[in-house]
C-alpha cells in the first residue's frame, strides 16, 4: 500500500502519454505522495491537524533531514557515505564529556557549552575529511572508504565512553533539541537553515555547480578545470560535520548519550530519504528539496500506520515498498 | 622477489592481495600460538569455528554477489528473519526448521534477483529495501520477541553438536565453501559470473545469460544468509528478529579483506574465507590479550581494530592497483 501513484499500464499505442505520465510521476511523485498522505491523515487520523502532530513529526524527521542533506551532496558527486551514523555517535559522545568536565575543568559553563557545540562538529567534519582523503588520494570506492569509519567510528565512540551511558541535564546544551524559538522547536529551525543553505549553495554558488559537474561526468569536470579532489573532500567533510550536528541533537533530546545506539542505522535512513526524494545514486543531481520531501514521506507513512494501529514492523515492509516504487518510477521517468 | 611470487602462483595484483590475507592470517595464528597458552587448545579452536561459521557463510554469498559487481545489504535482515522461521518450524521436525529457514532466505534472494534484473534497480537500493522488508517480516512473525526453539526434535544439534570432532556449523560452512569453489573455478557458470563483473553489457553481448547468473548469485546469497539464520537459532536456542544488524557490512569487509575488488570481475572463495577468519580472529586474540592481564582492552576496541585492519588492506590494495595501472 504505497501511496505513490503508479500509472496504470497503458494500452499499446498510448505509449507516449504513458511515458509522459511516468515523467510527471518522476518529477512530482514524491510531492503528490506527500500531499496524498496529508489528505489521507486529515480524513482518517484523529487530531491530525494540530500543532503537536506537526511538531512530533518535524522533530522526528529533523535529524534524518540534516544527515540526508549532507548525503545528498555526497551522492551528487557519485559517492556515498556509510559512516554518518558512527560519526553521530562520536559527536554525541564527545559533547557531554566536554561540558561535564571530563577533559578539563569547566570554569565557565557558557564557554564549555559553546565548545560542546563546536568541537564535536569539527571533529566529525575532520573524520569526514578523512573519508574524502581515502576517496580522493587512494581512489578507494566510497562504499569501502566510508565502511572503515562505519566500523571503527562507533568503536571509537564506545571506547571514549567505555560503552557507558552518559546521563546529563544541561539546559544550555539541550536548547538545541528542547528549546523553542517563536514556538518552533530549535532543531526544526536548525534543519530549515541547513536545508536552505544547502539548497542555495547548489543553486547559486560555484562550488554547488562544481559538485553537480563532478557527479555528472568526472573526467569532463577535471578537463574543464574543476578541482575535483577538493570538491569531493568538501562534500565528505560537510557530510561528516552535518552528521555531527545530528548527533548533538539526538543526545540533547535524550538527555543521555549512548554510544551503542546514537545514529544506529542512520546511514540507511538517510540514503532512503535521498532515493525517495529523487536523487539517483548515480550522481550528477542534487535534489535537496526532494530529499526533505523524501524524508517527510517516509516519516509520514510511518506515522500514519502507527497512528492507525498498524505495528511498526509492518511499517518497515511498507517503507521497503515505498523505496522500490519511488526509485523505479524515477528511473523510468529519467529514461524518457 | 619475482621468483618467490611465482612460487606462490602469483600472477597479478589481486593474487598478491589474496596471498597477503592468507599470510596475515597465518601470521596472526602464529602470533596467538606463541603468545597464549591455550590459543591452539581444542576448546578455543572449536568454539571459534562454531561461532564464526555463520559469518563465513554470509561472506561466501557476499563474495559471489560482489564478484558480479553487485552488493547485498539484505543478508543481516534475511538471517534474522530466517532464524525466526526456523525457530517457529523447529517443533515439527529439525529438518522443517532447517529447510524453512533456508527457504525464507531463498525467497528474499529471489525478490532481490527480481528487483535487480527485471525492475533494473541498483543492487544497493534494492537490497537496502529488502533488508527492511526482511526485518519487518521477521518481527511480525515473531511478534517483536525472540522465539524459543524446540529442544525435542533435535533442531539444536545443528548449531551445538559436533560431528567427527568438529562443530556441525563448521562442516556446513566447509561444504558451502567447497561447493562455492567448484562453482566459481570449475563450472561454466563461474566464468559467466566473473565475466558479468568485468562488464555486464559485454557479457550480455557475448551471449551469456546475464539475468540468470545475476539472479543465481542473489539466490545463493539469500539461501546462505538463511542457513546462517538457522545456525543462529539453533546455536542460541532462539529465533532472533533483531539480530544481524551490521552483518552485511562485516561480510563486505571480509570479502574486501579477502582481496575481492568491489568493482567486480575477480575474486576468490578461499581468500574470502581467510578474510572472514582474519576479522574474527582479531576479536579472539583481543580476548586472549585481555586474559593475560597486561592490558585491559574493552571489547569495544575490536571494532576500532577491525576498522584499522580494513583501512590497511584497502589502502594497500589501492596502492597495488595504482602501481599495476602505471606499470
Amino acid at each position: 500500500m504505497t501511496t505513490i501513484e503508479t500509472p496504470a499500464p497503458q494500452p499499446s499505442g498510448a505509449l507516449s502519454s504513458g511515458s509522459r505520465l511516468m515523467t510527471l510521476a518522476g518529477r512530482y511523485g514524491t510531492f503528490v505522495a506527500f500531499l496524498a498522505l496529508i489528505l489521507f491523515n486529515v480524513a482518517v487520523t484523529p487530531n491530525f491537524l494540530s500543532l503537536q502532530t506537526l511538531n512530533v513529526n518535524l522533530t522526528q524527521v529533523a535529524t534524518i533531514v540534516i544527515v540526508a542533506t549532507g548525503m545528498t551532496l555526497v551522492i551528487a558527486t557519485g559517492g556515498i557515505d556509510l559512516s554518518v551514523g558512527s560519526l553521530m555517535a562520536i559527536a554525541g559522545a564527545l559533547a557531554p564529556m566536554i561540558f561535564m568536565g571530563q577533559f578539563w575543568q569547566v570554569e565557565s559553563m557558557g564557554f564549555a557549552v559553546a565548545l560542546a557545540f563546536l568541537l564535536p562538529v569539527v571533529v566529525a567534519g575532520l573524520f569526514g575529511l578523512f573519508n574524502g582523503f581515502l576517496v580522493t588520494r587512494f581512489s578507494i570506492q566510497p562504499i569501502i572508504a566510508t565502511l572503515v569509519l562505519f566500523i571503527a567510528g562507533r568503536g571509537i565512540a564506545q571506547v571514549m565512553t567505555n560503552g557507558n551511558l552518559q546521563v546529563f541535564k544541561n539546559a544550555g546544551f539541550q536548547f538545541i533539541a528542547l528549546g523553542r524559538i517563536a514556538g518552533i522547536p530549535a532543531q526544526v529551525l536548525l534543519m530549515i537553515v541547513i536545508v536552505a543553505a544547502a539548497w542555495a549553495m547548489i543553486r547559486y554558488t560555484v562550488i554547488g555547480r562544481q559538485i553537480i559537474a563532478v557527479g555528472g561526468n568526472e573526467k569532463a569536470a577535471r578537463l574543464a578545470g574543476i578541482p575535483v579532489k577538493r570538491v569531493k573532500l568538501f562534500v565528505y567533510m560537510l557530510s561528516g560535520a552535518l552528521a555531527g550536528v545530528a548527533g548533538l541533537i539526538v543526545v540533547a533530546r535524550n538527555s543521555a548519550s549512548d554510544a551503542n545506539l546514537v545514529g544506529l542505522g542512520m546511514e540507511l535512513d538517510a540514503i532512503a530519504a535521498v532515493a525517495v526524494g529523487g536523487t539517483l545514486l548515480t550522481g550528477g543531481r542534487a535534489n535537496i528539496v526532494g530529499t526533505v520531501l523524501g524524508a517527510l514521506v517516509i516519516q509520514l507513512v510511518r506515522y500514519t500506520l502507527l497512528a492507525n494501529g498498524v505495528p511498526d514492523a509492518a511499517a518497515l515492509i511498507v517503507k521497503a515498498g515505498l523505496i522500490i516504487t519511488a526509485v523505479f518510477i524515477q528511473q523510468r521517468a529519467g529514461r524518457h | 622477489m619475482q621468483p618467490i611470487l611465482r612460487l606462490f602462483m602469483v600472477k597479478n595484483t589481486s593474487d598478491l592481495a589474496r596471498l597477503g590475507v592468507i599470510l596475515a592470517l597465518a601470521g596472526l595464528i602464529l602470533f596467538g600460538a606463541l603468545r597464549y597458552d591455550n590459543f591452539l587448545s581444542p576448546y578455543n579452536i572449536l568454539s571459534f569455528l562454531r561461532y564464526n561459521s555463520m559469518f563465513a557463510l554470509i561472506a561466501l554469498g557476499m563474495a559471489f554477489v560482489i564478484i558480479t559487481g553487485g552488493i547485498d545489504l539484505s543478508v543481516g535482515g534475511t538471517a534474522a528473519m530466517a532464524s525466526v522461521v526456523a525457530a517457529l518450524l523447529s517443533p515439527y521436525h529439525w529438518a522443517a526448521g532447517l529447510v524453512g529457514g533456508m527457504a525464507a532466505g531463498l525467497a528474499v534472494g529471489a525478490l532481490n534477483g527480481f528487483i535487480i534484473t527485471k525492475m533494473r534497480i541498483q543492487p544497493f537500493i534494492a537490497t537496502l529495501a529488502t533488508m527492511l522488508a526482511a526485518y519487518g517480516t521477521g518481527l511480525l512473525m515473531a511478534n517483536n520477541q525472540s522465539v524459543s526453539v524446540s529442544y525435542d526434535t533435535g533442531f539444536t544439534v545443528i548449531g551445538q553438536d559436533d560431528f567427527l570432532g568438529f562443530p556441525i556449523p563448521a562442516w556446513i560452512a566447509l561444504a558451502a565453501y567447497v561447493l562455492g569453489w567448484i562453482v566459481l573455478e570449475k563450472l561454466p557458470i563461474g566464468r559467466h559470473i566473473l565475466a558479468i563483473g568485468d562488464g555486464e553489457a559485454t557479457a550480455g553481448l557475448m551471449g551469456l545469460k546475464v539475468e540468470r547468473a545475476l539472479t543465481g548469485v542473489y539466490l545463493a546469497s539469500g539461501t546462505l544468509a538463511g542457513l546462517a539464520g538457522v545456525i543462529l537459532a539453533s546455536q542460541f536456542g532462539a529465533g532472533q528478529p533483531t539480530e544481524g544488524v551490521g552483518w552485511e557490512l562485516f561480510a563486505i569487509a571480509s570479502v574486501v579483506v579477502g582481496g575481492t575488488l568491489l568493482s567486480g570481475g575477480s575474486g576468490s572463495v578461499g581468500a574470502t574465507l581467510a578474510g572472514a577468519l582474519l576479522l574474527a580472529m582479531v576479536f579472539n586474540i583481543l580476548n586472549f590479550e585481555n586474559g593475560l592481564g597486561w592490558i585491559s582492552l574493552s571489547a569495544y576496541w575490536q571494532s576500532v581494530i577491525r576498522g584499522a585492519f580494513l583501512l590497511v588492506v584497502v589502502v594497500l590494495q589501492a596502492k597495488l592497483m595504482a602501481r599495476h595501472r602505471s606499470a
